[in-house]
């Protein structure tokens, strides 16, 4: 009997006040501003029907979109995992001047506005930009490629592995490299089996944040990008145009199968730092 | 931050440690730095004269007007929601509240233009949800300042929430029981207790939720229809004249959104700093 009671309650017996009109509050925001909306991408998809949903999802051009996005997203979050680890392991191991500027700066590309990014990286990268003019020479191309929507992404995504992997760095506790010294391991052993293992989880953690970010990315990807069909045009962008032409099946489709990713990467995230935390429980 | 390795000797060599700090710093200054610069040097590319006429275009402050309205708006009912769900979550332990967390996480996840979507799925005329309810009541939402308030209080309902809920998990109820002891009403400990704890972190979040309020174009570019002089917000404005080839016009206005973000930085800075001495002060 007084277990039964025990499954059935929802909440711990607490003395502070409020829970009733907090939880309350929170739950209609929510189901009022992101529940029901949500809701309405997968009950408009529904109503498409599955065959349908398939053919426009399938369509030349929404694969070709997803590809780009995919593709860019996923190559900016990998050389974002090499460059922010390098960042992190830098402000965190070593002192130099002007290390706290730099680490204050590094969250520059959460704080500025999409659009800002998007007009400088392009106007910086086209032929006759700064760095645009430095590479037209070698016959590169970067504004209006896939090469310009990857850097790009690179951009907006910079600072998510930093800022995962410097928290772990900080609370690393040396002794554990120093034992490894001890024991006779050479630099590049310490490396790959202390300290790459701690990282893992905060690599991948910072991985995934970079990649659903970019996966998502318009703002400073639609300039830089030139937008055309089949080569650099970008899902996010072709939602947007199905929806200038009043597509509104072929929006919410493609918009559907976006929103399952977020969903994915959401849990991934989520599992990932859960895994990371067990870990800490079990070696702590 | 309190990191004990700053600068400590590692094992690796002055050449390596100095040869990794000049890559980040090169990376640092490539990514970031170059097209921060680059924002500035454009907007005044013609001189003040183009700069302060840029601005002070009848149709940009129209846009700057708008861009308040969602901002004010967003920050007020956001914060409201940010504290009550954190009080929920933080201060009790119930079913479900790992669920409640990542709903709150979800408009993060979402790609802008998706979240915009949403929005035209419920509220359009033609196509959506309240098109008969609308259209009985005259009401324009999409393609109009209701819409735009909407999308920006969607895509910034994670910020003061995501903030707050990690330190008042952390500061526990201790405080807070001790003051009903006492004889405290709910919301004088709120006042007197809590909010004296959170408030850098509040601050913050506040701030993280008005730079994006300003800088949002995803989502808003979908709901707004771009009609200039009504519908625009600055980043859209930043669009028009960018696309119109206005340049440096374009650049000058992008040139306010970066002084925000700048803005944005410096409190970041300022507010963690507060928190660390915070924390000295209660964990000698």
């Amino acid at each position: 009997m007084h277990s039964t009671m025990k499954l059935l309650r929802v909440k711990q017996p607490s003395v502070i006040p409020g829970f009733g009109i907090t939880m309350g509050y929170s739950l209609l925001y929510l189901s009022l501003l992101v529940l029901i909306p949500v809701a309405m991408v997968f009950i408009n998809t529904s109503s498409i029907g599955l065959p349908t949903f398939w053919e426009i999802v399938t369509t030349e051009r929404v694969m070709a979109a997803l590809k780009i996005s995919f593709g860019t997203s996923f190559l900016a979050a990998a050389i974002n995992v090499f460059l922010g680890f390098l960042m992190a392991w830098v402000l965190e191991r070593y002192s130099f001047p002007g290390r706290k500027f730099i680490d204050g700066l590094i969250d520059l590309p959460f704080a500025l506005p999409t659009a800002v990014a998007g007009i400088t990286l392009t106007t910086l990268y086209a032929q006759n930009g700064w760095i645009g003019q430095l590479v037209a020479p070698l016959g590169i191309k970067i504004s209006y490629t896939p090469l310009g929507i990857t850097l790009a992404l690179l951009f907006i995504s910079f600072p998510f592995v930093v800022r995962t992997v410097q928290p772990v760095l900080q609370s690393m506790e040396l002794e554990a490299e120093e034992a490894a010294a001890c024991l006779g391991a050479t630099q590049w052993q310490t490396f790959y089996k202390i300290i790459i293992p701690a990282l893992l989880p905060a690599l991948i953690t910072g991985f995934a944040l970079a990649f659903a970010r970019a996966l998502g990315e318009y703002g400073s990807v639609v300039f830089i990008s030139g937008n055309m069909p089949m080569h650099t045009e970008i899902a996010p962008l072709l939602i947007r145009t199905k929806l200038e032409q009043y597509d509104y099946n072929g929006a919410t489709a493609i918009a559907a199968v976006m929103l399952i990713i977020s969903f994915l990467m959401l849990l991934f995230i989520n599992f990932t730092q859960w895994w990371a935390g067990n870990r800490e429980k079990t070696t702590g | 931050m309190n990191n004990p390795n700053h600068g400590r000797p590692g094992r690796e060599s002055k050449a390596v440690r100095a040869i990794l700090i000049a890559v980040a710093l090169m990376a640092f200054v490539v990514v970031l730095v170059i097209p921060l610069v680059f924002v500035f040097v454009k907007a005044f590319e013609q001189g003040t004269g183009l700069y302060w006429a840029a601005i002070s275009d009848p149709v940009a402050l129209k846009a700057v007007k708008l861009t308040l309205t969602a901002v004010v708006i967003a920050v007020l009912f956001n914060t409201v929601f940010g504290l009550t769900a954190a009080w929920a979550i933080a201060k009790f332990s119930f079913k479900g509240r790992n669920v409640l967390i990542t709903l709150i996480d979800l408009p993060f996840a979402i790609s802008p233009v998706v979240a915009g979507l949403i929005f035209v799925l419920l509220f359009s005329t033609t196509h959506g949800l309240f098109a008969p309810l609308l259209n009985a009541w005259d009401l324009k939402i999409i393609f109009s300042t209701p819409g735009i308030i909407l999308a920006t209080l969607f895509v910034t309902l994670p910020f003061v929430a995501r903030e707050l809920i990690p330190l008042m998990e952390a500061q526990g109820t201790a405080e807070e029981e001790a003051a009903l002891t006492l004889g405290a009403s709910g919301w004088k400990t709120f006042r007197l207790i809590t909010l004296p704890n959170i408030k850098w972190a509040l601050l913050y979040g506040v701030m993280l939720t008005a730079a994006r309020a300003a800088g949002e174009f995803g989502a808003v570019s979908v709901v707004s229809g771009h009609i200039r002089g009504l519908t625009n917000t600055i980043p859209l404005h930043v669009e028009i004249l960018y696309n119109e080839y206005k340049f440096t016009a374009a650049f000058a206005v992008a040139s306010l959104l970066t002084f925000i973000a700048l803005l944005n930085l410096i409190i970041k800075n300022v507010a963690d700093w507060k928190m660390e001495k915070q924390n000295q002060v209660s964990n000698p």
